[in-house]
């Protein structure tokens, strides 16, 4: 490689006959490790494959085809029937969508930054109190939660949007602080030595390298919030909830069946969805070969 | 001595490349929360511009607390810090941390990133343009020795741990700081990956004249690339701040030369260079000569040995007067391959040890391209060596004397001086 080793001490460029990658270290011939070219990493390797790309979503369509098959060719008395007609099944999915959505957007805005601010020297200290905090969140019973929330602040989306995001917020705070303080301390030197500013070392150097663990953190956050969801019908909040309810109050299977099996194909959906995100966003030096 | 040098090159040579600075400790004293004693206690200390400094001293005596005082990493408790003519002790330490290049054990890579985005990190943070900064990166990479078209979009973890170090290097170096701190660089390689490394940065600073201060717990490391040496004890507190010679040659004292450790002699070895001493001639003969005439040289000349040169003059095999009986007049299997050279920038360490391993006790002395220049043989080295610890000793003994006369002096000047007062 070099012509760097020659002009080196000087230990003899000896004989100049000696293969590029061979060295001459007290008279014997060294292979230098270092040297020796290693296969230059071949074309990037695909990180989403066309198997990841299409077996889940696949299998979500064969659910679905089935189920839909199944529920046409059943006799629904006028109960089901009032409960799944009249684009009822379509508003309560895109409810139920919309729920998760917003309420993972706040546990984002909310987690996130909390957990940076939680890994700065200041506020170092601070950080097991919130962590506890965010523990009572999440250790509550969900719907005792929620139900404490509809007597402070009265039935509504609104209610059913607080009550997820509460649930929500310890895994996506917990990996953003977890994993800004796995990040090596020589990391962090190596920043400020070179004249970063504490900013710049944040985004240039902490988020980039804590980027794995807080998605995965969101991922977990995004499946829980579609399962909590599902309560929001107690705060008036709609979703598939509704139907699961009101099949298990009017003992109509076919009405459970269709929003369980949507719940879980939502589910499903979101964390494949979640997944790719993780592959997109993980930058390429971090990800194992 | 080094300076004037220093700048007669700079001037001529790479031109472009920003050369040292001065650094100038002045009681620097840091004490960290809740430990009454300081971790480092009054440092004082003047770095000329363009040399190479090492800090050695054992495990947590302070020296990267001092290092790291030097770019405000630590902010010292007290004391001040002067870079070039500048009192930087107040700045702001980002800015001063840009013109500072930092390199640290196992390199401090940034692993997301590209080799070459870690290289372009603080031209980009000072404002280079674009292309600037893309050139900037190749000639960098180039300057450690790595071929930029390979290893530019390579991510640190596809690359070995000296490949990483000499990024490290590279990346300390990219934006043309006159200073350049290195905190055990090379602590965690391999030692003949440390070696080549070392030479690396022997190369470097030969072109580039930055001020380098680096902090190593090996002594050995310490006397292969330092200007002066700074051996520390516990708080920082310098026990002897002198070249290598000196220390290794009249170390102040028990802790100095049980940090030197045993082999001192032998240590002095690699201070000096084979042209130094001196490179004897010796027959030769050439591959295209004929039979006859190599005959001849062998039985006419002053040894009972020749030196046989292939095409480009380089040494190629030892023949003894019987070799060519033996081989029955063949020359291709004639004589002893010649296996080992050193040259005229090799150390005289590696001389003895290539005389040793020769069953001629003697080695050739080869040029730039491998092309014979002479030989050295034992008892070269010998006289040499011999020489070279009767002067050292001298240059002590004089040292010594000249300190104890300054002390007289002192002592004289302050009875005056007391008895003026009173
Ligand atoms: N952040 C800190 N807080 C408290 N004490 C510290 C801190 N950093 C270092 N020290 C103490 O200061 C002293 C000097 O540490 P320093 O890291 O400078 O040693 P060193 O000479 O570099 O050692 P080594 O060769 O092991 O790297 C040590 O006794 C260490 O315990
Ligand atoms: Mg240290």
């Amino acid at each position: 490689m070099s012509p760097s080793h020659q002009s080196g001490s000087g230990k003899g460029p000896a004989t100049p006959t000696r293969p590029p990658g061979e060295h001459d270290v007290k008279g014997h011939a060294f292979h230098d490790e270092e040297s020796d070219p290693s296969p230059a990493p071949a074309a990037p390797a695909r990180r989403i494959t066309w198997r990841k790309l299409v077996v889940l979503p696949a299998v979500l369509t064969v659910i679905l085809v089935i189920t839909y098959v199944w529920i046409t060719n059943i006799h629904l008395d006028s109960i089901a029937e009032n409960s799944l007609s009249g684009g009822n099944v379509q508003l309560r999915w895109w409810q139920h969508v919309r729920l998760t959505a917003i309420s993972t957007f706040w546990v984002l805005i909310i987690a996130i930054p909390l957990g940076i601010a939680l890994t700065r020297r200041r506020l170092r200290k601070a950080a097991p109190a919130f962590t506890a905090l965010a523990n009572i969140g999440q250790a509550t019973p969900a719907i005792g939660l929620l139900a404490l929330l509809v007597i402070w602040l009265g039935i509504g989306p609104r209610t059913a949007i607080i009550g997820i995001v509460i649930y929500a917020v310890l895994p996506v705070l917990s990996n953003t602080v977890a994993g800004l303080r796995a990040i090596e301390p020589n990391m962090i030197e190596a920043a400020r030595g070179m004249g970063m500013s504490g900013r710049g070392v944040l985004l240039k150097v902490e988020l980039p390298l804590a980027v794995p663990l807080i998605l995965a953190g969101v991922r977990t956050a995004l499946v829980l919030n579609v399962g909590t969801a599902t309560l929001a019908t107690f705060g008036g909040g709609g979703g598939l909830g509704d139907l699961i309810t009101s099949g298990i109050q009017t003992q109509r299977m076919p009405v459970l069946i269709i929003g369980s099996v949507l719940t879980v194909v939502l589910a499903l959906l979101v964390d494949w969805l979640a997944s790719l995100a993780e592959l997109a966003l993980t930058p390429r030096g971090l990800e194992e070969r | 001595m080094p300076e004037t040098e220093t700048e007669a090159v700079t001037a001529e040579g790479t031109g472009a490349a920003t050369s040292g600075a001065t650094i100038e400790l002045e009681n620097l004293t840091k004490r960290y929360p809740g430990n009454p004693n300081p971790a480092v206690e009054n440092v004082s200390m003047e770095i000329k511009a363009g040399e190479t400094v090492i800090f050695v001293g054992p495990s947590g005596c302070g020296k990267s607390t001092t290092l790291k005082m030097i770019n405000r990493l630590i902010e010292p408790t007290s004391g001040r810090i002067r870079i070039g003519d500048e009192d930087v002790t107040d700045i702001d330490p980002v800015k001063l941390r840009r013109k500072i290049g930092y390199a640290i054990q196992s390199s401090g890579l940034f692993p997301h990133m590209t080799v070459a985005d870690n290289i372009a990190l603080v031209p980009k943070m000072v404002g280079w343009s674009k292309s600037r900064v893309k050139d900037r990166v190749e000639e960098m990479l180039d300057l450690v020795g790595l071929d930029p078209r390979e290893f530019h979009g390579r991510y640190p973890r596809q690359l070995s741990g000296g490949q990483q170090q000499r990024v490290g290097v590279a990346r300390a170096l990219a934006a043309d700081p006159p200073v350049l701190l290195m905190d055990e660089p090379f602590g965690a390689v391999d030692p003949i990956t440390r070696d080549h490394l070392q030479d690396e940065l022997i190369r470097l600073q030969h072109e580039l004249h930055k001020t380098i201060v680096f902090v190593t717990h090996d002594f050995d490391e310490a006397i292969k690339l330092g200007d002066r040496i700074a051996v520390l004890r516990e708080r920082s507190h310098i026990a002897q701040f002198d070249t290598p010679e000196a220390i290794l040659t009249n170390p102040t004292d028990d802790f100095v030369s049980g940090f030197v450790g045993a082999g001192a002699a032998l240590k002095r070895l690699n201070l000096t260079r084979v042209r130094d001493v001196g490179i004897a001639d010796f027959p030769t003969v050439t591959v295209e000569d004929p039979l006859q005439t190599i005959f001849n040289k062998l039985r006419n000349g002053p040894h009972n040995e020749l030196l046989m040169l292939d095409r480009q003059n380089r040494p190629y095999k030892w023949l003894r007067r019987g070799d060519l009986m033996r081989a029955r007049g063949s020359l291709a299997r004639a004589g002893q391959l010649v296996h080992d050279t050193v040259t005229r920038d090799a150390t005289l360490h590696d001389a003895l040890e290539a005389v040793l391993t020769d069953s001629g006790g003697r080695v050739a002395v080869t040029g730039r391209r491998g092309e014979f220049i002479g030989v050295v043989d034992m008892k070269t080295l010998m006289d040499n060596v011999q020489e070279l610890l009767e002067a050292d000793r001298l240059t002590a003994m004089e040292h010594q004397h000249e300190l104890e006369e300054q002390r007289v002096h002192q002592t004289e000047q302050e009875l005056e001086g007391g008895g003026g007062g009173v």
